[in-house]
């Protein structure tokens, strides 16, 4: 009895293919085997949201996926959004309307709001605290969150592009 | 936290499915979303010694309508369900009660297969299932069946659902014509999970007479519930403030209320009450 499985998955746009253990959480692979430290564990039991990344297009915690149940899908990370010189909207959103203080929540908040502006580009107040839900965050208040996301909506419809095909990668149609 | 170790295969068909469980000799689990089973593992409350994934089976995914009833595959997110055109059209109480669950995250990986399986009786969809007169579709070793859901829920996470057996489908009643529906509760702070969930369906005759009535709970009590004492009180009546009063300070009776550390069994019987008279007054007056 093998209690190991190999999984394929699309992180951030590369393709990787490896042997996991099967109860290895997705968190753990991000964090540990890709050394993407970016998704952040803090409540690890599905409540906070700091763990929240998109797969196939859309938002999850990571820290209540099963590395395997990824298999086959498409993973985005914050690392996969913008860097410095290239940020992502939502990134700028929250640069611009000061989204964070200690940032620890802050990679999240971010993954949880593309995945609602790809699925919602223009969402209303109320849209955008719905969404938020998912995750806490113990410094802003959500006030400069929210007008954050309202920024990247903005930011995102003068462009003219997708919340997610905006980032450094590329990222198809969820399943 | 890390779950203890497990097998984990994954299962192509329904059948095939029945097949990995039977051979599991009791150790094995279905996983489906995972947004129940994943944290009971990581707390090591349950240590299955094999998974078997049935989340890639695409039959047992989406809505369809049969007669007077939504079949809504085992598979399908809570946030599908909650946006779901057909949901929408004919039982907008179950987008809403959907749209309720958890957080936006949770939605779109837990499934409503999963939610009536668990039967955490703090869920919404249970109460909700319940006043939409749900049946159950099952699939194990003997072939189908199609049970009532009262009745399905037996205790706290304990169903009438065989071990080798799996939900495929969960259909709904649309509501006869003529009534309204609502689902109101009010979530523990922190969890969102119902202290108190209330679904009414009910309508009433031209002359302001309640002809039709079900009322489901979550959250209260041990299992979810129809508050059969409060549906009959009303059954009858003229739908007036005073009737609605009385029949909802019935709303406990059909329950076992629990107590526990945020809120005892005197606040539930409390809430159940106010609750079910706002739902009632909500949608006769």
């Amino acid at each position: 009895m093998t209690k190991r499985t190999e999984i394929s998955v699309t992180v951030n746009g590369v393709a990787k293919s490896t042997e996991v253990d099967s109860r290895m959480l997705l968190v753990h692979f991000l964090r540990d085997e890709q050394g993407l430290t970016g998704t952040h564990i803090g409540c690890d039991t599905s409540q906070c949201g700091a763990c929240t990344v998109l797969l196939n297009g859309e938002a999850v915690k990571s820290c209540t996926v099963l590395a395997v149940q990824a298999d086959g899908g498409e993973i985005t990370t914050v690392e996969g959004l913008g860097d410095m010189q290239n940020l992502h909207p939502i990134q700028q959103g929250f640069w611009e309307k000061h989204g964070l203080q200690c940032g620890f929540c802050t990679s999240g908040v971010m993954m949880a709001s593309v995945g609602l502006l790809q699925q919602n580009p223009d969402p209303t107040e109320a849209e955008i605290r719905e969404a938020l839900e998912g995750v806490i965050c113990r410094c802003t208040g959500y006030q400069f969150i929210v007008s954050a996301v309202q920024h990247a909506a903005k930011l995102l419809a003068e462009s003219g592009s997708n919340a997610v095909d905006q980032g450094t990668v590329q990222v198809g149609e969820g399943s | 936290m890390i779950p203890s170790a497990f097998e984990y295969v994954r299962a192509a068909s329904v059948e095939e499915a029945i097949r990995l469980l039977q051979e599991s000799n009791g150790e094995g689990k279905l996983l489906a979303g995972g947004h129940s089973l994943v944290p009971l593992m990581k707390f090591r409350l349950t240590t299955p010694g094999k998974l078997v994934d049935i989340s890639r089976i695409s039959e047992l995914r989406g809505v369809r309508k049969e007669g007077n009833r939504l079949v809504v595959g085992a598979l399908t997110t809570h946030s599908q369900l909650a946006s779901d055109p057909l949901v929408r059209e004919h039982i907008p109480v179950l987008a809403d009660a959907a749209r309720q669950i958890g957080d936006l995250q949770v939605r779109n990986r837990g499934t409503v297969g999963g939610n009536i399986a668990h039967a955490d009786p703090a869920a919404d969809l249970p109460g909700v299932a319940l006043a939409l007169d749900a049946l159950v579709e099952l699939h194990g070793e003997d072939g189908q069946e199609v049970v009532e859901i009262d009745g399905f829920f037996l205790g706290p996470l304990i169903t009438a659902l065989p071990e080798t057996s799996l939900v495929t489908s969960v259909s709904f009643a649309v509501p006869p014509e003529g009534t309204k529906s609502v689902y109101l509760k009010y979530p523990h702070p922190a969890s969102g999970y119902a202290v108190v969930g209330v679904c009414a369906v009910a309508g009433t005759d031209p002359d302001g007479v309640v002809n039709y009535v079900r009322i489901g709970m979550n959250g209260v009590a041990d299992v979810a519930y129809r508050a059969t004492a409060a549906e009959q009180a009303l059954l009858g009546q003229r739908a007036t403030a005073e009737n609605i009063r009385e029949a909802a300070a019935l709303a406990a009776e059909d329950g076992e209320i629990g107590s526990d550390l945020f809120a005892s069994e005197e606040y539930r019987r409390h809430l159940s009450a106010v609750y079910t008279e706002r739902a009632l007054s909500q949608i006769l007056l």
